[in-house]
């Protein structure tokens, strides 16, 4: 696969919701390429079907019809397993708030993909040990979670997303929980990841964040209102 | 493999961690399946003990003896004064069934000896004991005899032909006596019934079984010095032994047969008298035991009902709690299985710190119960360990089924978005 091809193919992608007396067609087929190392903000008002394109994107949904080929595999008619496996190995998730293990050390908290993926446990530390390096934090690999700042919690978060090497840095809302300092401090973070070569795929509301990307994509009522890159970057 | 042990070790962490992190709420819950493990274990060591006193006395009787009397060793009810009109039971009778074994080179019994039984008081300088259980007998009773001798030695032949006044103390008889020590009433004089005896020989300690009769409390002596004071039929029996390794029912039917030529029974007469053995106990105690069963099972099934339930609530609790997390760990690569595997080790993991609280806590109350009742045989088995932890896993396991199956079903999406 050369960089060019894209890492996202979506081919008339629809999600109907069946909530028994009426059904909410919360994505109406849309199609959507996203090349390797692009960056790009997914934005739109709630009930626009963002966070509905968010799951399907992350593999933690499947669409009622349509083509999803992610990394150049069909995951729209995976199996259960087969999509934890791809969630797994090819998407590294950010979270709004966290979703650390608050019990275990933050070194446990970034192997816990690789547990599941079953790889031994001194490789497995290795590898969280150097991720953690990466975002800055090789000092405080014992600590627990509630130790840390709300912006090194997230820089937690990121090392645990990026420590499978994943196809794709899913981050929903990643500094909605933050202030607007250590927010930037997480943006600059993405766009040095960015630089290394790492898709990123931002879900936001917030037209500041929004303009870290190089690419952003509306959605209204369950259709792509506009894709364009974005000129004025900060 | 490797993702399944991996998955399994991360799991097992996490069990741990919670039951440390709720202790107090994992004690409360577990508290049905300590008691119910409590439950368990008690009644198996009772049942265990009765067993095993059971066997005890039955050696202390013999197991290969039979005992030829007028009445049965059961309940009779009202049939009583059919056994009470019967013939006494004549202790020159040993000496007839003694020529029949030996005139009869199959025979399958050994050796037959009288026994002339009464319940007099044994006096020495001021102490008595009341209720002594005499056994007067024959010389060959030693060769039958089921308990050793702690010191002394029994009559022979030649005191037995010339009513030597000599007597073997049973071992509670001697310790009432002679307070210095069980060894010191050897070739004293005691008064039994008003006649002085010479005391020859002391029995070892046999005990006795769950407060019944006392094996301890007797004196043997030669059948012909009990005739001075004790002239009465009523109360003789036999003691004849059957040979070692044959089948006691054919030596049973070969006695009886004796009994009937010596009693000169017609073919239409039935017998009168009885050939008891110690197996006819056994009859006795099986309801008992069958009692106990019943309501072990009923107490252990109740608690660890009501146990697994308690746990099977918490744990649903437990998933609602952490619904959040399921989903993290979904979008992380979770397969539902682990989170199946996950929260079922952590109900299996509060059952079996319960059985093991349960077991201590048993172990405990033996010692206590041992404590305050010496004399009963408190048996506790390894097995009783491996039921406990095979009770405790299966609580665990069905209890936290339903909410591990619930927890596993989750929609990851919907997971992730739960407050």
């Amino acid at each position: 696969m050369s960089s060019l091809d894209p890492v996202i193919r979506i081919k008339k992608v629809s999600k109907v919701y069946d909530l028994g007396l009426i059904q909410v067609h919360a994505l109406k087929g849309i199609n959507l390429n996203i090349l390797s190392n692009e960056y790009v903000a997914i934005m739109g008002p709630s009930g626009s079907g963002k966070s509905t394109l968010m799951n399907l994107l992350g593999c933690l949904d499947t669409p009622t019809s349509g083509q999803y080929f992610l990394a150049g595999e069909d995951v729209a008619e995976m199996e259960d397993n087969e999509l934890a496996a791809v969630r797994n190995k090819q998407i590294g998730f950010v979270f709004q708030s966290f979703n650390l293990l608050p019990r275990a050390s933050i070194l446990k908290n970034v192997e816990l993909p690789l547990v599941y993926s079953g790889m031994d446990i001194d490789e497995r530390r290795e590898r969280a040990f150097r991720k953690l390096e990466q975002v800055g934090l090789a000092d405080r690999v014992e600590h627990r979670p509630n130790e840390l700042s709300g912006g090194q919690r997230q820089r937690v978060a990121i090392a645990r997303a990026l420590v499978n090497d994943p196809s794709i840095l899913l981050a929903d809302e990643p500094t909605g929980n933050l202030d607007s300092r250590t927010g930037e401090d997480i943006m600059r973070l993405f766009a040095e990841l960015h630089q290394t070569g790492q898709t990123i795929l931002l879900v936001t509301h917030e037209d500041e964040i929004a303009r870290h990307a190089l690419r952003c994509v509306r959605l209204k009522d369950g259709y792509i209102e506009s894709d364009e890159a974005i000129s004025e970057r900060v | 493999m490797k993702r399944f042990l991996n998955e399994f070790e991360e799991n097992i962490r996490i069990a741990m961690e919670q039951l440390w992190v709720h202790k107090m709420r994992s004690l409360l819950t577990a508290l049905g399946v300590i008691i119910g493990i409590i439950a368990v274990t008690l009644m198996g060591t009772a049942i265990k003990g009765i067993d095993k006193g059971f066997s005890d006395s039955l050696d202390m009787l013999g197991q290969d003896i039979f005992y030829v009397e007028r009445w049965p060793w059961r309940d009779v009810g009202d049939d009583w004064i059919l056994y009470r009109n019967r013939r006494f039971i004549n202790t020159k009778y040993a000496d007839e069934l003694n020529q029949y074994i030996a005139g009869n080179p199959h025979s399958l019994l050994r050796l037959a000896v009288p026994a002339s039984n009464a319940t007099r008081t044994v006096e020495y300088r001021g102490r008595n004991v009341s209720g002594v259980f005499l056994v007067g007998t024959t010389a060959d009773f030693n060769l039958i005899n089921t308990a050793d001798l702690s010191y002394g030695r029994f009559f022979n032949r030649s005191e037995e032909v010339g009513s030597y006044p000599v007597t073997i103390l049973g071992y509670d008889v001697a310790d009432a006596l002679f307070p210095a020590g069980i060894a010191t009433a050897i070739e004293e004089t005691v008064l039994i019934a008003r006649h002085k005896f010479t005391v020859i020989g002391v029995l070892s300690r046999q005990g006795d079984f769950l407060g019944m009769q006392s094996f301890d409390k007797q004196a043997i002596m030669p059948l012909s010095a009990m005739r001075k004071f004790h002239r009465g039929n009523w109360s003789n029996s036999l003691r004849v032994q059957a040979l070692p390794d044959v089948s006691m029912s054919h030596a049973h039917d070969e006695l009886v047969g004796y009994m009937r030529l010596i009693r000169r029974l017609m073919p239409d007469q039935d017998n009168d008298f009885e050939v008891n053995r110690s197996e006819a106990l056994e009859e006795q105690i099986g309801p008992i035991k069958a009692g106990l069963t019943l309501a072990g099972f009923f107490i252990t099934g109740l608690a660890l009902f009501v146990g697994a339930i308690g746990i099977m609530n918490i744990t649903f609790v437990s998933v609602r709690e952490r619904t959040r997390e399921i989903g993290t760990r979904r979008a992380l690569g979770a397969r539902r299985s682990t989170i199946l595997w996950q929260f079922l080790l952590e109900a299996v993991a509060v059952c079996l710190m319960g059985g093991i609280l349960g077991l201590l806590s048993a172990v405990a109350l033996f010692q206590v119960l041992q404590w305050y009742f010496p004399n009963f045989p408190f048996v506790f088995s390894s097995d009783l360990v491996l039921i406990a932890m095979v009770l405790s896993i299966a609580v665990g396991i069905i209890s936290g089924l339903a909410p591990a199956w619930q927890a596993a079903r989750l929609d990851p999406a919907n997971a992730l978005r739960h407050e």
